[in-house]
């Protein structure tokens, strides 16, 4: 096997005429985190039930842990472990119970499988709900649930379809923190996102999907260069207030008509700080401020000229 | 410990957290029971107690409506995604769908024992020997084993709980269209002839048979044919299925 955990190349798929994969080309590095990172319907899913031996492809190969996924299945399965979209937790099972089944149907044995059942509770925080069932966790429970269900087999290759979707922010917080130590303990993550934060604070690598396309790929800070960046948004009352922030804030882009300046920054409070002190030391009134992070949008815009809104409609 | 025990573990841990569908297969085919001999059945001239003539028909619908709960078992696992979990991992494919027909073939045996308890206690006196209850027995696991396969088939081909539960209903009815209830003889004509070429006429007239001690080989041979050929089509439906949809 070489460095390469995950590598597949021409991957195509099509329902009927609708073509969903249109030549998929992706290489993820051993011991790293990959994003694929498209709006609803981009093929993401598609992309990972192919790479996880769920459906086959029409056409393209890939190879994950080194093994064919459409000849090979047994040996893929083996060594991977996927959490979709939803989560695929059994409801009438308490949550020990849910780890059990993994564990018995991995044939771990009762001394090692209680050991991982038990470990793997106190790691998601689930030790006080252990004896409940499924049914009555919450939407952040039951996704942690799923993913330590994942977990159980030690899996070396993880594959995560929207992770975070629908989750409240703290419980966001919580699955981030938890798959930047699964990456530090050494296992390959593949991971869908429909949030361009996610993909820019977890993956090594990111590739844009657009349309079973992939429209970019590169490691997020090289993908930013390609996108209209983060700024700071100001408007004025009047004339005179415009032109003299004009000539301050020299590496801004104007927009005369409305009054408005755009100036280039991290969005962070420290800079907006510094830009607002020296507006002041210059006693320039700004009548509007806002602070512009780029989104899925930006980069779809940038990349496609479409707005991944429109994608949807369309 | 295997897959398809550890499955199979997971189905009965369900069965007895679901009490009332338990409740539901039994009760139902009890009252069905008691309106017939109780009720209806007295203006039925069947020759001998009708208790008698109804009891076996009664015990295949029995295992038919006890379907309807192993169709939703299925279809909720195939819609809540957990079947995908299982597809995902290293472990035999048949062992998911081995375990709902089991856990179905656990709940219909204790609903026919219910019936049977009750139809004892209503007069039900069978002239089987002991062969003939090891056939008879033997019939009902074959019934209940056929009817759950082609369930199952029937769940995994659901796209939804609602379409699943209404998929078992021609099941539920076949045997109230055969001669369970009143001998096929008796019908107007069409729903004669389909009463009398449906399977769960030789099958209804096999266990008959079987019970009041005049099992006819005829019967015998067409009952077993038709179980084993629905079990193979719900089996192999029931594979391709699984496999296809992801």
């Amino acid at each position: 096997m070489n460095s390469s955990a995950i590598a597949a190349s021409g991957l195509r798929k099509a329902y009927h005429d609708k073509v969903v994969l249109d030549g998929i080309d992706l290489d993820v590095a051993a011991g790293t985190i990959f994003s694929l990172l498209g709006p609803n319907g981009a093929g993401k899913t598609t992309t990972v039930n192919v790479l996880t031996t769920l459906i086959k492809a029409d056409g393209g190969t890939a190879r994950v842990a080194g093994h064919d996924v459409a000849t090979e299945t047994r040996a893929v399965r083996a060594a991977i472990g996927v959490t979709g979209q939803f989560a695929a937790v059994d409801e009438l099972l308490t949550g020990r119970e849910n780890l059990q089944l993994m564990a018995d149907l991995q044939r771990l044995g009762p001394d090692r499988s209680k050991r991982i059942v038990t470990d793997l509770l106190e790691r998601f925080d689930l030790t006080d709900s252990a004896q409940k069932m499924a049914a009555t966790y919450s939407g952040g429970m039951r996704r942690k649930l799923d993913l330590a269900m994942t977990l159980v087999g030690t899996p070396r290759i993880i594959f995560l379809d929207e992770p975070t979707t629908g989750l409240d922010p703290r419980s966001r917080r919580t699955m981030w923190d938890i798959i930047r130590q699964l990456v530090a303990e050494g296992v390959t993550i593949f991971l869908t996102t429909q949030y361009l934060d996610e993909a820019d604070r977890l993956a090594d690598r990111i590739a844009v999907l657009d349309q079973g396309k992939l429209v970019a790929q590169g490691t997020p800070a090289e993908l930013k260069r390609q996108i209209p960046g983060s700024h700071v948004r100001l408007r004025f009352a009047g004339d005179l207030e415009f032109d003299s922030a004009m000539r301050i804030l020299t590496d801004s882009t104007r927009d005369e008509e409305d009054l408005v300046l755009r100036v280039p920054s991290d969005g962070g409070a420290k800079s907006v700080r510094a830009l607002l002190d020296t507006l002041d030391d210059h006693s320039i009134e700004v009548e509007e401020f806002s602070v512009h992070m780029p989104d899925l949008d930006d980069v779809f815009l940038a990349l496609t000229g479409r707005t991944s809104t429109k994608v949807n409609a369309s | 410990m295997n897959n398809s025990t550890t499955m199979l573990r997971r189905n009965f841990k369900h069965t007895i957290r679901n009490p009332v569908a338990v409740f539901n297969a039994v009760l139902f085919p009890i009252v069905i029971l008691l309106m017939f001999v109780y009720v209806i059945g007295g203006a039925f001239d069947i020759g001998g107690h009708y208790i008698d003539y109804a009891t076996p028909g009664m015990i295949v619908l029995t295992i038919c409506y006890g379907l309807s709960a192993t169709a939703l078992a299925v279809n909720s696992d195939m819609t809540k995604g957990i079947i995908n979990r299982f597809k995902v991992m290293d472990i035999s494919r048949s062992a998911v769908l081995s375990a709902h027909v089991a856990a179905g073939m656990l709940r219909s045996l204790i609903a026919v024992a219910a019936i049977l308890g009750v139809a004892f206690a209503l007069g039900f006196r069978p002239a089987a020997s002991s062969p003939q209850w090891l056939g008879a027995i033997g019939l009902i696991v074959l019934v209940a084993l056929a009817t759950s396969w082609i369930t199952v088939a029937l769940g995994l081909a659901a796209k939804t709980p609602e379409s699943a539960g209404m998929a078992a209903v021609p099941l539920i009815m076949l045997p109230f269209l055969s001669s369970a209830i009143v001998p096929a003889a008796t019908m107007g004509p069409g729903v004669r002839q389909f009463a009398e070429y449906q399977p769960f006429t030789p099958i209804i007239e096999t266990l008959r048979g079987l019970l009041t001690g005049a099992p006819s080989a005829g019967s015998a041979i067409v009952a077993v044919a038709w179980c084993v050929g629905i079990a193979l089509v719900g089996y192999l439906w029931s594979l391709s299925t699984f496999k296809k949809r992801a």
